[in-house]
């Protein structure tokens, strides 16, 4: 069918495709989850809130663990690497993610307020930190991590913690919270209506401003100060993977080259920018099934610019940089990679149309009047 | 050299959290079809009280689900986390079915959920039927393919070891598909699932029979719940017996260690109902044996032997020893992949790696080995007698426990007496833990019977965890403690609440303690 080259770069791009899916779904109920706490002032209001994604959160997370299972199965040592380099971080996402189910199921199974703050308090660490997290990981990828092979391709993560808490990741995990509080209040005015609905407008413009001006400076930083990497041996992308077997600079500006190498490369952050500007105009305008539109938009762009820039690099290494993971050299078999491509295509579109079919079955305004009427039955 | 401090933490992490996450899966697995069939009766009946027991059931489930959504993204991120040479090892093969799971059974069900809950008022009957059938389909479905995952690690069939990268990779996923350990495993852990669910409906009801209130609603419950229950006892026994521990030699050493069985017996072997195991003179000190039920049990023959521990225990010395070439031909080709001797050398004895690779755990050199650290390999082959010979024998009892339960439960349900049988009932409420007594030890007596390997014969568990430091994983697992533990205690807190309000938690009006007036 295909040959081993193309299939890794097609699973290059379906990871992306994985994680702008997780961006837009899991995002906006994670933005939703973030903005809880200051949109609803009271309980009605935020049982409002959290029941506009009541039925649909668990499915969106499962872009999550489905991004993660295909990383698993497409990339192992990225796989491998990430999660136990990352390890504090990793813990740190996951147990912020704990507080979502339980959030979410347990918060309204019983009248009391403190029990129902805590709970609040909880879908917010829950839909804010990994966010952050993520961008922080994001922003590191940038920098390079330090981690390296041993002759059994065993890695070892030679960096701290704290290390990954520099000026530049901080920056992206911002940015990446600010994106996903712009989706969430995208999505929370469709579903809302009255006071709730003009907190969201206000809480959709300023995170929609910030998300510009943070994607702006990311750039212009990578641009001017930020050594990038670039691979100087032959590639082979029909070759066995094996990261030990080339060699890497590192290079201020290096992480701009696709821009000046691919013509079309450099209109994924110019649709960006515009994405984000028409989100913020077309919910000034009381467009919000648009703005949605828009701001998932902006979640593609931002993740695909991120991965058009670090282009043919996943995981850099700082420490040992011909160590770093390109998609040529931390790949599946060809044999995985074309089993798995299939089984996307077959599910992939199944789980779009059954979405989308939940989505429409739920759609609507939640009221305060809905939760007083069905107390017992939603959240 | 790995710490051998990092192995055991890492290794005690992954256990907590993996039991601890099973405590709540079963259920799920089970639950699902019980509330299809109480809503197929509802669709075909249009009672009323059908559609409540959907509802009320559907709630102990939805707070018992939420904790297994939580535990479950634990399971997925350990792997990377903590086994990251596991991942990088074996993940060509190993996460595929996990990514397959996602897209086919995860969505499905975690999709489908949500309109069980909240699609009531939005869906025709048939609709919301429909909706609640394939949230029972996908949780199934997720179990399908995470215990060919688990098949796998126990018997790994359709891959080979590639020295270019290092790694295992696919030749056959088929096999991997249809590998006899995953589908008996499947079988059996659904099966349980099953019975887990309807102990737990069937324990519930009694417990409002013997209280005497909301009869009509407990009735029709227990009454679906034996059905339910014992057919899903009798498939967990008949389906999920022994007849998969034949396959593949993993299963051949468990099926040793958990029969006590130190000697190869003439065929047909005796079944050891009970005995004192001794591991320093590789014998039993006490036992009681049923002449031929073993032998065909283990292996549905009465010519077919089953090896014994010391058999197994000489059979690996000499994989061990060939091994220990094949992992310095490796290293050889590591460093110069031209190295045709070298390539001759390991294509001779590639069979054996993973058996090399076990000297690992003693020393840096395997070619230096001592013959005290190849007898510690050796022994490390088979796991502790102990704890596999009781962990199999209390789960067995707690099964058939559980079937006399059901067994009764559905007679006397068929004469319409049950109500009345206080004893019936109050050993149906007793019994609630049974189920997940009996499916952790299961997990205890699969996975730690699997040892010293995380893929049996391929990968030693001590060369599969991430290079961290111990203090990293004691971190981790306070964490995990304290977060299951809180956790717990809350969810117990709910479903105690819960079960006490009963259907009265609906707040429709018509049940225990409700005031009609008021509703």
């Amino acid at each position: 069918m295909f040959d081993y080259e193309t299939l890794k770069l097609i699973w290059w791009l379906l990871v992306g495709a994985l994680l702008i899916g997780f961006a837009i779904m899991d995002g906006h109920d994670m933005g939703v989850g973030a903005l809880l706490p200051f949109v609803g002032k009271n309980d009605d209001e935020r049982r409002v809130v959290i029941n506009t994604v009541a039925p649909h959160w668990d499915g969106n997370q499962v872009w999550f663990i489905t991004a993660g299972g295909a990383i698993f199965a497409a990339w192992p040592l990225v796989y491998a690497t990430a999660f136990s380099g990352f390890y504090w971080a990793m813990m740190a996402v996951l147990w912020a993610l704990f507080f979502r189910p339980v959030g979410f199921d347990y918060r309204s199974k019983v009248q009391n307020a403190t029990w129902r703050n805590t709970w609040d308090w909880g879908l917010f660490i829950g839909g804010a930190i990994p966010p952050i997290i993520f961008g922080v990981a994001f922003g590191n990828l940038f920098l390079g991590v330090p981690f390296q092979f041993d002759d059994t391709l065993r890695s070892t993560y030679t960096g701290t913690f704290w290390a990954l808490l520099n000026p530049f990741a901080l920056l992206a995990g911002v940015l990446s919270l600010s994106m996903i509080v712009f989706q969430g209040a995208n999505y929370l005015m469709i579903r809302t209506e009255g006071d709730i609905y003009k907190r969201v407008r206000t809480a959709s413009f300023w995170s929609g401003a910030l998300t510009f001006a943070l994607f702006a400076l990311a750039g212009f930083w990578l641009m001017k100060d930020i050594g990038g990497y670039a691979i100087t041996s032959y590639i082979d992308g029909n070759a066995l993977p094996d990261p030990l077997d080339k060699t890497v600079v590192k290079e201020v500006g290096a992480w701009m080259k696709n821009y000046s190498l691919y013509a079309w490369a450099k209109w994924v952050p110019i649709t960006t920018f515009i994405a984000i500007v028409l989100g913020m105009l077309l919910s000034r305008l009381h467009k919000p099934g648009m703005a949605f539109i828009a701001s998932s938009i902006t979640c593609a762009g931002i993740i695909g610019t991120a991965g058009v820039s670090l282009f043919p690099f996943v995981m850099p290494s700082s420490s040992d940089p011909r160590s770093s993971l390109t998609i040529w050299d931390s790949a599946s078999s060809q044999m995985t990679l074309g089993l798995m491509l299939g089984a996307t295509v077959i599910f992939l579109p199944l789980i779009i149309v059954y979405t989308s079919w939940a989505y429409k079955v739920m759609s609507g305004k939640i009221t305060t009047d809905f939760i007083k009427a069905n107390d017992k039955s939603v959240y | 050299m790995i710490s051998t401090e990092l192995v055991d933490i890492s290794r005690l992490q992954f256990a907590v959290t993996a039991l601890y996450h099973f405590l709540f899966v079963p259920l799920t697995l089970g639950m699902t079809f019980m509330l299809v069939t109480m809503e197929l009766t509802y669709l075909i009946t249009s009672k009323q009280i059908y559609k409540d027991m959907v509802k009320f059931w559907g709630k102990l489930f939805g707070i018992n689900f939420a904790l297994g959504v939580t535990t479950g993204i634990t399971m997925e991120f350990q792997f990377g986390t903590n086994w990251a040479y596991y991942s990088h090892y074996v993940g060509d093969i190993f996460g595929a079915p996990l990514a397959i799971e996602g897209l086919m059974a995860f969505f499905l069900e975690s999709t489908f959920i949500g309109l069980f809950f909240f699609g009531w008022d939005k869906l025709s009957k048939g609709k919301h039927f429909m909706v609640t059938v394939f949230m029972a389909i996908g949780s199934n479905l997720s179990a399908l393919w995470i215990l060919i995952a688990n098949g796998w690690m126990q018997n790994p069939v359709g891959s080979e070891f590639s020295f270019t990268t290092m790694r295992m990779e696919m030749s056959d996923f088929w096999a991997i598909v249809f590998n006899p350990v995953a589908q008996a495993k499947f079988v059996h852990t659904v099966s349980a699932g099953y019975v887990t669910a309807s102990l737990f409906v069937l324990g519930i009801s009694s417990y409002y029979i013997l209280k005497g209130r909301d009869l009509e609603f407990a009735k029709r419950s227990f009454r679906m719940a034996a059905g339910f229950g014992f057919a899903s006892a009798l498939s967990v026994i008949v389906l999920g017996d022994e007849s998969g521990y034949t396959v593949g030699e993993a299963q051949q050493t468990k099926l040793a260690a958990m029969e006590a069985m130190w000697h190869t017996e003439a065929a047909p072997a005796g079944f050891t109902l009970f005995a004192i195991p001794n591991e320093e003179t590789q014998s039993n000190d006490y036992e009681i044996s049923i002449p031929y039920v073993m032998g065909l049990i283990g292996t549905r023959s009465l010519t077919k032997t089953i090896p014994g521990i010391i058999e197994i225990k000489a059979k690996n010395r000499e994989r061990i020893i060939n091994g220990e070439i094949a992992v310095k031909a490796l290293e050889a080709l590591r460093k110069n992949k031209n190295d045709a001797a070298a390539l001759v050398l390991f294509n001779g004895h590639k069979e054996d790696l993973g058996f090399g690779l076990l000297l690992k755990k003693y020393t840096e050199d395997v070619s230096a080995a001592t013959p005290a650290m190849i007898q510690l390999a050796v022994d490390s082959t088979v796991p502790k007698v102990a704890p596999m010979f009781f962990g199999f024998r209390i789960m067995v009892v707690l099964g058939f426990g559980m079937l006399a339960l059901f067994s009764l439960a559905l007679l006397y349900s068929i004469k319409g007496t049950f109500f009345h049988k206080r004893w019936l009932l109050r050993w149906a409420v007793l019994f609630i833990p049974a189920p997940w007594i009996a499916m952790e030890l299961g997990w205890v007596v699969a996975e730690y019977g699997r040892q010293p390997w995380s893929i049996y014969g391929v990968l030693p568990t001590h060369l599969s965890a991430s290079s961290l430091t111990p203090a990293n994983v004691y971190g981790s697992l306070a964490g995990f403690v304290t977060f299951y533990t809180v956790l717990l205690i809350i969810e117990m807190y709910l479903m105690l609440k819960y079960t006490r309000m009963g259907p009265s938690s609906l707040g429709t009006g018509r049940y225990h303690n409700e005031n009609p007036a008021a509703a």
